[in-house]
């Protein structure tokens, strides 16, 4: 059994942050990755983030990865794991995790869970033909592996993913026919959508997906014009060919240990689906144990960073390490400024119903 | 309509031109934000303070064109590529257009191609008089295409006569 006093599962930029707060505070840190390497969605990145420039706006997501990582691999107070899922959590307070074929048990004396989403699928015929992708895979195979995912692809919703991940389609050389959207506006930056429009790729809103067409995998795609009640508009109906239909059509929390912990959950659907309730420093229902990123709500990497600062430097504190309340007041500062404009309405609404 | 399709509309554009008084006083640049998200490398990037400073993170940017010189140094630190410098008078019948480009291959010096709307039509072609692509600006390379002065208003992104990415 090995002891430690903050296990942070997920090494993705929320867990990245957490571990260097709390380990600049004077904690030892366990760090878990289920992936071969540290960053989790950063280092399928390839663009410019937005956010503050005290931050690391202007930097592309898979270099703040290498940055995190490097600092961390110096840092001998965070011991990192890689290849390592975290399997549950028990009542004597004991995480496990499966590792290099091994079952590893740790009792740490706090706990973050900073595992991140999952992808949503939507329902439509023929949704299982192989050439159906979701977005995070479509990155990966391209950003991770350098596996082109299709020649030309459809690419169902115009949020920040499906806008983004369209552009790395597009500056890979692979085609994009159309990005669909049901609701009647873009859900993304509009910038991100001008990018992408001005190389052409249409961006057809009030659209969706009727069916994959193919019999082995895919070779197109019905879609049709909607109304707002996303009923369908007869006559608008038509085929795509496409080999890759790619859906990104949200994410929600991956909250399963959070959930077998007792935490006590609720149901945001401006955060994503079931999210656990927290307090303003980030620690849930469960004493000792905290939350970051995506799994306390979807939202974007920097977010995810400035919630790891906060989860890691508050766990610290907790323990009795001495960290200064001036920092965390800047951190909540930070953070608050970043959700203060109408892109951040949902999050601050999902966060007035889930903060105690 | 920008959240409608990605493409503004001639009012929604109005908002951030310079005027054309400016505009034909020599380059500026025009800066393609129009929606408050929190973003503001572009006021640290000017080193001519032109870039009014943020109160809040998410107001959009505010410009005083009478400082702004052209430099173009915003063009590659905006995340959203929505910066581009425009030089009215560039020639008699040209004018110069600077853009964000993340495409390979990169298009030459002295290369003729494709100019290209916001909506992604052609309406021309170009040719390039520049292409700068130095380690600071991080891989976003800046384009300098001569184009007909006529459309140097449209114009915003370009495509490769020789064979687009795919092909090259």
């Amino acid at each position: 059994m090995r002891q430690t006093d903050l296990a942070i599962i997920g090494a993705g930029p929320a867990g990245l942050a957490a571990a260097l707060e709390a380990a600049t505070a004077g904690a030892k840190v366990i760090l878990l990755e289920r992936d071969e390497w540290l960053g989790g969605q950063l280092v399928k990145q390839t663009h410019q983030f937005f956010g503050s420039k005290k931050e690391f706006a202007g930097m592309r997501g898979i270099d703040i990865a290498t940055h995190f990582s490097e600092q961390i691999e110096k840092n001998k107070d965070i011991e990192v794991f890689t290849g390592a899922t975290a399997l549950g959590y028990y009542e004597d307070g004991v995480l496990t995790a499966a590792y290099s074929g091994r079952m590893l048990k740790i009792k740490p004396k706090t706990m973050l869970v900073a595992s991140g989403a999952m992808e949503k699928m939507i329902p439509f015929n023929n949704n299982d033909l192989p050439g159906v992708y979701g977005a995070g895979a479509v990155q990966t195979l391209m950003n991770v592996y350098g596996v082109a995912p299709g020649k030309r692809v459809l690419m169902v919703g115009a949020g920040n993913i499906g806008l983004i991940v369209s552009y790395q389609l597009m500056q890979a050389g692979i085609e994009v026919e159309a990005i669909i959207e049901g609701s009647s506006q873009v859900g993304g930056y509009w910038v991100h959508a001008s990018k992408i429009r001005r190389m052409g790729v249409p961006i057809l809103t009030n659209h969706t997906i009727l069916k994959a067409i193919g019999e082995e995998k895919v070779e197109g795609a019905l879609i049709t014009e909607i109304d707002e009640n996303w009923k369908p508009l007869e006559g608008t109906e038509r085929e795509v060919s496409v080999d890759n239909i790619c859906l990104a059509v949200g994410l929600s929390p991956l909250a399963e240990l959070l959930w077998q912990a007792g935490c006590q959950m609720e149901f945001s659907p401006q955060l994503g689906g079931y999210v656990p309730v927290r307090d303003e420093d980030l620690e849930t229902s469960q004493e000792g144990i905290y939350i970051a990123g995506d799994v306390a709500g979807i939202e974007e990497a920097t977010s995810a960073i400035l919630e790891g600062q906060l989860a890691g430097i508050s766990a610290a504190r907790k323990m009795g390490f001495a960290v200064e309340d001036k920092k965390i007041e800047q951190i909540k500062e930070n953070l608050k400024s970043l959700r203060a404009g109408p892109v951040g309405e949902h999050i601050r609404q999902g966060l007035a119903q889930v903060e105690r | 309509m920008l959240k409608k399709d990605g493409v503004p509309s001639p009012e929604e554009l109005e908002g951030v031109k310079p005027s054309q008084e400016r505009l034909e006083e020599g380059p500026v640049v025009i800066v393609e934000c129009m929606q408050e998200i929190p973003c503001d490398p572009c006021y640290y990037a000017c080193p001519k303070e032109a870039f009014r400073p943020f109160g809040d993170i998410n107001e959009k940017p505010e410009i005083d064109y009478e400082k702004c010189n052209g430099c173009s140094i915003c063009i590659a630190n905006c995340p959203g590529l929505a910066i581009f410098v425009l030089d009215y008078n560039y020639s008699e019948k040209e004018g110069l257009l600077k853009i964000p480009y993340e495409l390979k291959p990169l298009p030459e010096k002295e290369e003729k191609v494709i100019v290209l709307n916001r909506a992604g039509e052609e309406i021309g072609k170009g040719r390039v008089v520049q292409v700068l692509n130095t380690k600071k600006q991080d891989r976003t390379a800046i384009i300098s295409i001569a184009v007909p002065k006529e459309i140097l208003m449209d114009a915003r992104h370009i495509r490769l006569i020789r064979g687009s990415t795919d092909e090259g």
